[in-house]
């Protein structure tokens, strides 16, 4: 099951990450995760909201470049090398992971956002393995 | 020192009366051997008896550079092919290069003059000079060495690209003379600082041109390199580099009118302004058989002043450029249109049609950065992917204007819109 994943570019300059935030604040949109992927020029600011689809319209009105990226969010053990075999799975299928974060941690679980070369077959097998992908209604209800 | 006394020197009587016998001579021929000009004149009622010297000049129609995009390539050529012995080809406003060819007694000619300018600068047959502009297509590198043969200098064509082998020759060879761009010379200065070469040279002189500069950038190359420089002008498509240089006076550049027939006039009525007050510089070439041309419109600024300089020779001299008419940019001695710019960014679909251009100079080199913005719906959402893009503009770029440009990638709204005519230029170089 896919997820939204909302993008935004920055340029690198002071002041621009807190615009962002302003927007969605004015929006009561709320974030659950982040991710900053940074160059010396600019940045490319990821983002898993509470309404994606709201967010991305309110940061297109006041001038940024937004897109909305399927991602996997997957629900994995919160102990020590699950993580490993979760990548292990899909590399042995030659799916590679083009960036990953880490989204929350809930008692004994954890999960990530995971946006892999191939998203549906990357889905396919996870489901295979017996991994939990998470909704995008439960995302929302994070935190 | 002066190369060919008798033209130099002559005076004004003499050369208005060569001029007017060259003009009759060079409106004859392009009647008869170019369509462009025969259709023009014959628009305008004109015979070639009509022009009787240099003072019916102003009856004839103006060439521009957007005449030779539309003949390109050969369409203007008064010479048969046959006769052509070499192209050069500098860019055109959009896509086409301006293409332009020369006789066998064109680039004898060409050579007459370089001379001519060299001798002005100082150098001699005994001289060993590089040329350090590019060999090729650009009028730049094989014009000066034409020149250079001609004075019978040792001459050794560094062309461009290599400036560690440039610095390591001019002092294992004993280079005494250099011809190269302005900026290029201040950064090979730097390189000699650095490497604590400068008490090794016995460079004594310096012509550089293809770029406009300052007099405060010429003392400052003077004073690095202990040496005297000079400024030499000239455009593919009047001939190249030789139409004009300055001498040792440094009060104006001498043009070698024998050939090239000037004009400055007013911008706005194209009427002659008074010598001293400035205008836009136009030629006629009154000698020339390959590319002959009618008034043709530089777009440069300057002034002109026709009295007998200090050096000695009585030619008249144009002041150092004072901006351009158009939106023209010189970077690394290349000409650049915004316009080629923009041309090239149409056609990638992922950016708007919003640019800026950029131009600078860091370390005494120019630079060039276009900030472009991305349409929304082909952002990437990886930075790999934002790179990809970068680099298929650049290339895109690099393409149509034989630069290689730093492309910025901005956020939307982000560049100026303007309601009348578009600012797509930043130019924090002082130049003029």
């Amino acid at each position: 099951m896919n997820a939204k994943q909302l993008s935004v570019f920055i340029e690198n300059r002071q002041g621009r990450l807190g615009e962002v935030l302003d927007v969605l604040k004015k929006n009561d949109i709320n974030i659950i995760s982040l991710s900053l992927a940074d160059t010396t020029e600019y940045g490319l600011l990821r983002l898993i909201v509470s309404d994606p689809v709201k967010g991305r319209e309110a940061l297109s009105q006041d001038g940024f470049s937004t897109m909305l990226t399927d991602v996997l969010v997957i629900k994995i053990e919160h102990k020590a090398g699950s993580l490993r075999g979760l990548l292990k799975i899909l590399g042995e299928k030659q799916i590679n992971i083009e960036y990953m974060y880490g989204l929350s941690i809930d008692g004994e679980r954890a999960y990530v956002v995971l946006k892999p070369s191939d998203l549906r077959a990357a889905g396919d097998i996870l489901e295979t393995a017996g991994v939990k992908t998470v909704s995008a209604e439960e995302i929302a209800k994070l935190n | 020192m002066i190369w060919n006394e008798t033209k130099e020197c002559m005076s004004r009587d003499e050369m208005t009366a060569l001029q007017s016998a060259r003009l009759v001579k060079t409106v004859d021929y392009v009647y008869h051997n170019v369509e462009f000009y025969r259709k023009k004149m014959q628009k305008l009622g004109l015979l070639p008896g009509d022009i009787k010297g240099i003072e019916d000049i102003e009856k004839l129609p103006f060439t521009t550079k957007d005449d030779l995009r539309d003949n390109y390539p050969f369409g203007l050529f008064a010479a048969p092919e046959s006769q052509i012995v070499r192209i050069h080809a500098s860019s055109g406003t959009t896509g086409k290069a301006t293409v332009v060819g020369y006789t066998r007694r064109d680039l004898d000619i060409w050579a007459e003059c370089v001379a001519r300018c060299l001798t002005m600068a100082g150098v001699t047959k005994d001289d060993i000079i590089q040329v350090g502009y590019g060999y090729g297509l650009f009028t730049g590198g094989l014009g000066a060495h034409g020149g250079a043969e001609k004075i019978g200098a040792m001459v050794v064509p560094m062309s461009t690209g290599n400036s560690k082998k440039l610095i390591t020759m001019m002092v294992d060879f004993g280079v005494t003379a250099i011809a190269c761009t302005p900026s290029y010379l201040l950064h090979i200065s730097e390189l000699l600082e650095q490497a604590d070469m400068i008490k090794d040279l016995r460079l004594r002189t310096a012509i550089c041109g293809a770029e406009p500069w300052t007099d405060k950038m010429r003392s400052e190359i003077e004073n690095r390199l202990h040496i005297s420089a000079h400024d030499i002008y000239g455009l593919s498509e009047v001939m190249g580099p030789g139409v004009a240089c300055d001498c040792a006076a440094h009060n104006g550049l001498h043009v070698c009118e024998d050939h090239f027939y000037p004009e400055v006039l007013d911008t706005a009525t194209l009427k002659p302004v008074k010598p001293g007050a400035t205008g836009e510089l136009v030629f006629t070439t009154i000698t020339k058989e390959g590319l002959p041309l009618i008034r043709y419109r530089t777009k440069d600024l300057t002034s002109i002043n026709y009295d007998k300089c200090e050096c000695g020779r009585t030619s008249a001299r144009i002041s150092k450029f004072k901006g351009r008419v158009d939106d023209m940019l010189i970077i690394r001695g290349v000409n650049v249109f915004p316009s080629q710019v923009e041309a090239a960014l149409v056609d990638i679909k992922e950016v708007t049609p919003h640019y800026m251009m950029i131009v600078d100079r860091v370390n005494n080199l120019d630079t060039l950065e276009i900030q472009v913005e991305i349409d929304e719906r082909y952002f990437p959402d990886e930075i790999k992917g934002l790179e990809a893009l970068t680099n298929k503009i650049a290339h895109t770029v690099n393409q149509a204007i034989g630069l290689n440009a730093k492309i910025r990638i901005v956020e939307p709204q982000t560049l100026t819109r303007s309601e009348g005519k578009a600012v797509h230029v930043i130019d924090k170089r002082k130049l003029y």
